[in-house]
């Protein structure tokens, strides 16, 4: 696993108090991990700080597993 | 009761009457206080006034991009802002028919667009601390409506549109919303009338007196206070009875 989806990972865990099992690529933050929507938002704007990455708010929507913020902040990291 | 030792409050607006009354307020409770406002030495006399635990932070509202700085600025002097109260606010009167974009955009931005951005910007560091009260100020006006104020009356009416949204948006993490709605309350401005025109307005308040910056102040510290932790997305009316809304 790349070291953002280890930092993505431990910040969901950390965030949310989930097991870190349960924080797989599919699952899902407001379906599989109990998020709410303000969760979201607070995930997003962790994401941001950690990665020093602007997400704009039509991005952050589309940000619904553990897989799409990998592989958003990865993009953004590789451009 | 109502003991606010520990609690960082950041108030806008400082340096006018009822803005100065309410961090007296909230520092004789024991918080530590940030002043902000426009008028630097109103604040440092006031700041000189309260001695300890207390900032002087100024700064133009009416700039998009300043309540993020201010916000961050009271975090980097308080170590945290648990209280925030948006009382900064100005007026550009006139009726509609003769009111120009420019009047009524600048009231809407510092006394509605201003105490949006400061929420937004604090309730970012509150949501983090699973902590926090935001009080709005608005005016028994923008219930009931004024002539020459339309401007006014909107930004104090969106401000309670504001205060209720963001309070569902934000219930669940422990941090209340509110706004106090002062009605005529002694300042400068109506130290200008006569006494006739003092008893003509007297007699339109049931409790027979217009209000001291102190009645408002009050009403701040109570929601601001760990006692009124139940209270989130409510308007209460300081206004001697005049408008039972």
């Amino acid at each position: 696993m790349s070291e953002i989806a280890d930092k993505v990972k431990k910040i969901v865990v950390e965030h949310l108090g989930v097991d870190e099992a349960k924080v797989t690529p599919e699952a899902s933050f407001i379906d599989d991990l109990g998020a709410d929507s303000l969760d979201t938002v607070e995930l997003v704007m962790a994401f941001e700080e950690a990665f020093g990455v602007e997400i704009p708010e039509d991005a952050a929507e589309k940000i619904t597993t553990v897989k799409d913020a990998i592989d958003y902040i990865e993009k953004q990291k590789a451009e | 009761m109502f003991d606010l030792t520990g609690k960082a409050a950041l108030v806008t607006g400082a340096s006018g009457g009822i803005g100065a009354e309410i961090a007296r307020a909230l520092h004789a409770q024991g918080a530590v206080v940030a002043l902000s406002g426009t008028r630097r030495e109103a604040l440092d006399a006031l700041a000189a006034e309260l001695g300890e635990r207390v900032h002087v932070l100024p700064a133009d509202l009416s700039q998009a991009d300043e309540p993020a700085k201010l916000i961050a600025d009271a975090e980097a002097a308080m170590g945290k802002v648990d209280v925030l109260v948006n009382n900064a606010g100005l007026t550009k009167d006139g009726l509609v028919l003769r009111m120009s974009d420019a009047d009524w955009e600048k009231v809407i931005n510092v006394d509605l667009a201003a105490p949006f951005r400061l929420s937004r910007a604090a309730l970012k560091f509150m949501l983090r601390r699973k902590a926090g009260r935001v009080i709005n100020i608005g005016s028994i006006v923008g219930t009931t409506g004024n002539p020459g104020q339309a401007n006014y009356c909107s930004a104090k009416a969106g401000l309670i549109g504001l205060t209720k949204s963001l309070a569902q948006e934000v219930a669940s993490r422990g941090i209340t919303v509110n706004l106090v709605a002062p009605g005529f309350i002694e300042t400068p401005m109506t130290d200008v009338l006569n006494e006739a025109q003092r008893a003509d307005l007297s007699g339109k308040i049931p409790l027979g007196r217009l209000g001291v910056p102190k009645d408002i102040a009050a009403a701040v510290v109570y929601l601001a206070s760990e006692e009124a932790g139940w209270v989130t997305g409510a308007t209460l009316h300081v206004n001697g009875g005049m408008a039972m809304a």
